[in-house]
């Protein structure tokens, strides 16, 4: 009987060590075939700023200069949306979180894909027709120091651009991060909130000076995890950045990410642009490799944190 | 003695009045969160209910200009795939989750192992579709169903595997050694015993990654392609599926009357993904505590 308790074992350990081959193949795979681009171009492809096919060269800045941005604007529309709703959601009476926390979750549940047509469909014409012309002209954010560069010369765009791709990923990763959120905030212990209850405070005050303090880590975590996938995320970004290799110019311009170049070019690719993609994608890997290391660090110390505590 | 005096600097209407704001900005950002989702789903229902038809869901997609198109084809392509996929991941990632569980509990191998696991469901869907486009497709010179197939069990092994470790994780510790006091081996004790009284908890893993993976667009794109024929050479040739039906559709073509039928089908798969996730949390809820 022994032996069978051994062999199962072992098989299940080895079932375990798929994920690890699995992450290792696509590290090294990735490697070897962006071998050529690297060796072409050397670490100075990560900060060149060209991308032409017909020359053969090949820079990979606009690419994560865009990804960086639309996952910049993403964060800052999302997370104190995602705190908000997350902090509503624990602090209200049990019957609502019964509702609403199923629909926030059902949110994540819709494929990019759908998020992607909504965005080129609905959110374009109304970028076009009324929020950037009205961020332009009546907020007159064009007037400020910094305004054309931010909104292109003139403040008109046509609707597609960064902006939009950020309010999209925005609106994408928002549950995901809530989510996080909200089980960080239920593990506040409520002694610590009735103390502070118990001494006056208002509901903002317990929020911000225990709950927040409280739960930082495990905040900043469900942060990380939320910009992880805003970095990777390809078909709602693909349907309305513009899909062009060039440097951003202000929120209004067109651009690409790296997930939307690699779903674009690659079908096409040959040699030293398909070596190149393969560079971007390594890149790509890498820095979702070291969000998910911060989110996991961040996470865990929360956990211990708690176990101490209680 | 710092914190006191500045607590009595505070006025009392100031602190009335930043809860309210507070307050009132929580309600503001739900209401924003539900009305996104609601204008999502608003937009797809009134655009797709028009494509509709019985013929739609029956026939086949046809190059544009033809008569009596459908999604019949990708419908069955994006149902071969993901039951492929679960076909190809559950068994081997619910044994990885059962070995983090029962056996990696202070294990050095299981901890990177987890963190693996981790990193893997981070891993942006379309750097899977590059990985399986090289080990697949490239040695067998096309694109085909079965490729999309294996890109989509990757995407699924972690997370089956996170969540069959959590559940299993939450079966009590008395029941293990009631089972092994019996004279079980390990192994019965924990096929028959834990994973049982863990059963919800594994089915909603399996049935939530299922309907995750059946919307997803870009790990296909290089791997099971498109095409306007039924899967019946599921491991040769090209296979449609939903997602990327409704990527060419609406992104790579500019006639109205396509959008129209891309509209119809993210109405299916909206109501499938939707029907699935919300079944799954009525039926197997209740017990997950």
């Amino acid at each position: 009987m022994k032996h069978i308790d051994i062999v199962f074992r072992y098989l299940c350990m080895a079932c375990a060590a798929v994920a690890g081959c699995l992450l290792l193949g696509i590290l090294v795979q990735l490697i070897q075939n962006s071998a050529g681009a690297w060796s072409e171009f050397g670490i100075e492809f990560i900060w060149s700023e060209e991308w032409d096919a017909y020359e053969n060269k090949f820079g990979a800045l606009p690419h994560i200069a865009g990804t960086l941005l639309t996952t910049a604007l993403a964060l800052i529309l999302s997370v104190p949306l995602a705190f908000a709703s997350a902090l509503l959601l624990t602090e209200s009476p049990k019957w609502i979180e019964r509702i609403l926390s199923p629909c926030v979750d059902l949110l994540a549940a819709i494929p990019s894909v759908i998020y992607g047509m909504w965005g080129l469909f609905v959110l374009v014409p109304i970028m076009q027709d009324d929020v950037q012309p009205f961020l332009a002209e009546e907020l007159g954010l064009i007037h400020l120091p910094g305004g054309e560069w931010l909104l292109g010369d003139d403040g008109v765009g046509c609707g597609f651009g960064f902006l939009t791709a950020g309010i999209i990923l925005a609106v994408m990763i928002l549950p995901y991060m809530s989510a996080v959120m909200r089980d960080v905030l239920r593990m506040t212990p409520s002694m610590l909130k009735e103390s502070a209850y118990g001494i006056g405070c208002t509901r903002r005050e317990v929020i911000t000076d225990v709950v927040l303090r409280h739960g930082a880590p495990g905040i900043l975590g469900g942060i990380c995890i939320g910009m992880g996938r805003a970095l990777g995320e390809t078909m709602a970004v693909l349907f309305v950045i513009g899909n062009l290799p060039q440097m951003p110019e202000g929120l209004y311009s067109f651009g690409t990410t790296i997930s939307a170049t690699l779903a674009n070019n690659f079908g096409e690719a040959v040699d030293m642009e398909r070596s190149a993609l393969f560079a971007l994608g390594l890149i790509l890997l890498v820095l979702c490799f070291i969000i998910q290391l911060i989110a996991h660090q961040l996470l865990r110390r929360n956990k211990l944190k708690l176990a101490t505590q209680r | 003695m710092n914190n006191c005096s500045t607590l009595k600097r505070r006025s009392p209407i100031f602190r009335k009045f930043s809860n309210i704001v507070m307050n009132c900005f929580c309600l503001l950002s739900i209401t924003l969160a539900l009305f996104a989702m609601y204008s999502i789903l608003v937009t797809v229902w009134q655009h797709g209910s028009d494509a509709l038809t019985w013929e739609f869901l029956t026939e086949p997609s046809k190059p544009y200009g033809e008569e009596n198109a459908g999604i019949a084809n990708a419908l069955l392509g994006t149902l071969y795939m993901s039951l492929g996929a679960a076909l190809m991941a559950v068994i081997p990632a619910m044994a990885a989750g059962i070995w983090l569980a029962e056996f990696g509990k202070n294990n050095k191998i299981a901890t990177i192992l987890r963190f693996c696991g981790n990193v893997l469901m981070g891993i942006p869907s379309i750097i899977i579709g590059l990985f399986v486009y090289v080990l697949i497709v490239i040695p067998a010179g096309h694109f085909s169903g079965w490729a999309g197939a294996i890109a989509l069990s990757i995407i699924m092994f972690p997370v089956i595997m996170r969540t069959t470790e959590d559940s299993i994780n939450m079966v009590p510790d008395t029941l293990r050694e009631s089972a092994l006091a019996l004279g079980m081996t390990r192994m019965r004790a924990t096929l028959s015993i834990v994973s049982r009284s863990a059963k919800n908890g594994l089915i909603t893993g399996v049935l939530l990654s299922l309907a995750r993976v059946s919307g997803e667009t870009a790990p296909l794109l290089f791997t099971a392609l498109f095409a306007d024929v039924y899967p019946n050479h599921f491991f040769e040739q090209p296979t449609a599926s939903i997602p990327v039906l409704i990527n060419e559709y609406t992104n790579n073509s500019p006639f109205e009357a396509m959008h129209n039928m891309g509209w119809g089908a993210a109405l299916v798969i909206a109501l499938v993904i939707l029907a699935i996730n919300i079944l799954t949390r009525i039926i197997f809820h209740e017990n997950k505590h």
